[in-house]
């Protein structure tokens, strides 16, 4: 029994922004169904009274003087970049037509 | 220590050196830097390429290695005081980024990216002025444990070329086992540098969660992700750890402590009065026969040495597979986010799709550009994390891992270094679990707390089973910032598991040549 349909993992994987193929979420489904069922033995671990650690040490927030220091030049940052255009990244249109 | 010292020319016992003896010889200037860079790139040469290929590495970096080692002779020959470890080659698992140098992470997605930065530990061996050899191979975005996930063809184990390697980081183990590399960096985020090491006869340390800095390891799971030092001897990773660690200010949640004394550690052979606490759910029924007697051995030398046993045990890491797979797929879903087709990597405009919105790219672009496991855990991850199943799943897995400290905290009470066996298996076969998800991370079942907790951890030999003749791992644990107590337990292990059998185990693993690879 697979505890997450195919239509779910067609939602999630739009929410992931993961174009899947048809027969990709047929596989997913069924091998995140055995995952899950797996994992969900979490839930009877751990008591209402046990703290979550999302961390494995005490963190603190770091801070640097806020000065002027080298970074990368815009050639340098751009040098990865799929499509440039006068020292920018070029990106496919943002906003749907309608 | 070896005794006799090999005459300059003869490569092939320069790639057998360990890197304390190559730095030593490197020191009296008995061999020049280009000369041992050179042997390795030719080991490289003979035996990586081919049908059979160990194949450890997806990018080799000759001209930058040789050119570092040049440098190095050099500067030796003027006089100049260098880094112990100047012109000792290193190999780099090809999750730090490294300026000029290919960095894919074993993903099609960085296929062909060039990083404008190095990692700071790629920094920190520049800065020793270590060769660089290359870039090793590894699970892609160091999801798996097997190696076989990477987008480039798995690595094969230099034991057996039909078997996996171990992973994320198999080419780095390879490598070493190979004799490609005396030194490989590793990262580590549930045993993708202790599991590969185990079952590759390797050594390899997941130091203390945030003792090495994380800027320009590329993310997997931010909380559990740490940069470590694989080597053939405990000395060698020691010294390699040294060069690795210290406080980042580009990271963080880099420690502010000064590094321990790891190299030290490694030179005190003395285990009497230790307390050695045996992880009972580790270490029992679940393992494979020839690793529970290989492991039994080793804890009765250390006992033989004066060391104390002592029965320990952790009844919430029955638990720590299943939250981890929960905590990782999470945090991976949101580290990964950022391969968005934009500023860097691939970008694949969908079919027929005239033209497409940056979401309809993105989406195409992480479809063609990720694998089947990626995918798996990213949508994992984005489930557990998605409103109505985030308390169920995210939210009692951060529970569980409360109570993983907690069991770590009550262990090392009674006991100076906890022991388990690395894996539970050695090797399989190449093939033998690619489809079964569950089955492969069965795997890291004894590997995983030690990243849930934090705590550092090392895999050493601990000999070869006797139902297939393949390395086992023995696992030792130290509570947080006591990484010089791994190098003190491993280096006394390693040294008691040596004399018995007159010698290191790699020199029992079969020859590997350019003409069993080509087959």
């Amino acid at each position: 029994m697979s505890a997450i349909s195919r239509e779910e993992v067609a939602h999630l994987a739009m929410l992931a922004r993961i174009d899947l193929a048809p027969a990709e979420l047929d596989r997913l489904a069924g091998q995140l169904g055995a995952i899950l069922d797996s994992v969900a033995t979490v839930q009877q671990v751990a008591g209402e009274d046990v703290p979550a650690t999302s961390h494995p040490m005490p963190l603190t927030n770091v801070t640097r003087p806020d000065e002027p220091r080298p970074c990368l030049k815009a050639d340098e940052a751009l040098s990865g970049a799929p499509e440039k255009e006068q020292q920018r990244f070029r990106v496919p249109r943002i906003l749907q037509e309608d | 220590m070896s005794s006799a010292t090999p005459p300059a020319d003869d490569s092939r016992s320069l790639t057998r050196r360990t890197a304390a003896e190559l730095a030593q010889m490197l020191r009296t200037r008995q061999v020049s830097s280009v000369e041992v860079v050179q042997a390795h790139l030719d080991r490289i040469h003979g035996t990586d390429p081919g049908e059979r290929g160990v194949h450890a590495f997806l990018h080799v970096s000759a001209d930058s290695a040789l050119a570092t080692a040049a440098a190095v002779d050099r500067a030796r020959a003027a006089g100049e005081q260098l880094h112990p470890l100047a012109g000792v080659p290193v190999a780099v698992k090809d999750v730090m980024t490294t300026r000029g140098m290919p960095t894919t992470c074993g993903s099609r997605i960085l296929d062909g990216w060039i990083p404008p930065y190095d990692a700071t530990v790629v920094r920190n061996l520049r800065d020793a002025r270590m060769p660089i050899l290359g870039k090793t191979n590894m699970d892609e975005f160091a999801m798996g444990s097997s190696t076989e996930h990477s987008a480039f063809g798995p690595t094969r184990n230099p034991w057996d070329l039909d078997r996996i390697p171990g992973g994320s980081g198999g080419g780095s183990a390879a490598a070493l086992a190979a004799f490609q590399a005396p030194l490989a960096t590793g990262s580590d985020t549930g045993g993708s540098i202790r599991q590969p090491a185990a079952v590759t006869g390797t050594v390899g340390v997941k130091p203390t969660y945030g003792g090495v800095s994380r800027y320009g390891l590329v993310a997997l799971a931010s909380s559990l992700d740490q940069a470590g030092p694989c080597g053939r001897t405990v000395l060698d990773t020691a010294l390699l750890h040294e060069v690795m660690a210290g406080h980042d200010p580009l990271d963080s949640t880099s420690l502010t402590d000064d590094v321990p004394d790891v190299v030290g550690a490694a030179r005190n052979r003395d285990v009497a009065g230790l307390r050695i606490g045996v992880i009972r759910e580790l270490s029992g029924d679940g393992c494979q026969p020839g690793v529970r007697a290989r492991f039994d051995e080793a804890t009765a030398l250390l006992v033989e040495a004066g060391a104390t046993l002592v029965d320990v045990e952790c009844p919430s890491f029955t638990a720590a597979l299943a939250a981890y797979y929960l905590i990782l797929p999470s945090e991976a879903s949101s580290n990964l986010a950022k391969f968005d087709a934009m500023r860097y990597g691939l970008r694949v405009r969908p079919e027929k799709v005239v033209d497409p919105t940056a979401e309809q790219v993105m989406a195409a672009t992480r479809a063609a550009g990720f694998g089947d496991e990626v995918k798996r855990r990213i949508i994992l991850g984005t489930y557990a994390l998605s409103s109505g199943y985030y308390d169920a799943y995210y939210g009692s897995a951060q529970k569980v891992r409360t109570l993983i400290q907690r069991d770590f905290a009550r262990a090392f009470e009674n006991a100076d270094v906890l022991v388990s066996p690395t894996a539970p298996t050695t090797a399989f076969r190449l093939g033998e679990k690619l489809e079964d998800p569950l089955a492969m991370y069965l795997n890291d079942v004894a590997t995983i707390p030690a990243n849930l907790a934090g705590v550092p951890a090392m895999s050493i030999p601990a000999g070869i089973a006797d139902e297939d003749d393949l390395p086992v791992g023995f696992q030792i644990l130290a509570p947080a910032r006591a990484d010089d107590r791994l190098y003190h337990v491993g280096a006394a292990l390693e040294t008691l598991l040596e004399v018995r059998r007159g010698g290191p185990l790699l020199d029992r693993a079969p020859e590997i040549s350019s003409a069993s690879v080509a087959r």
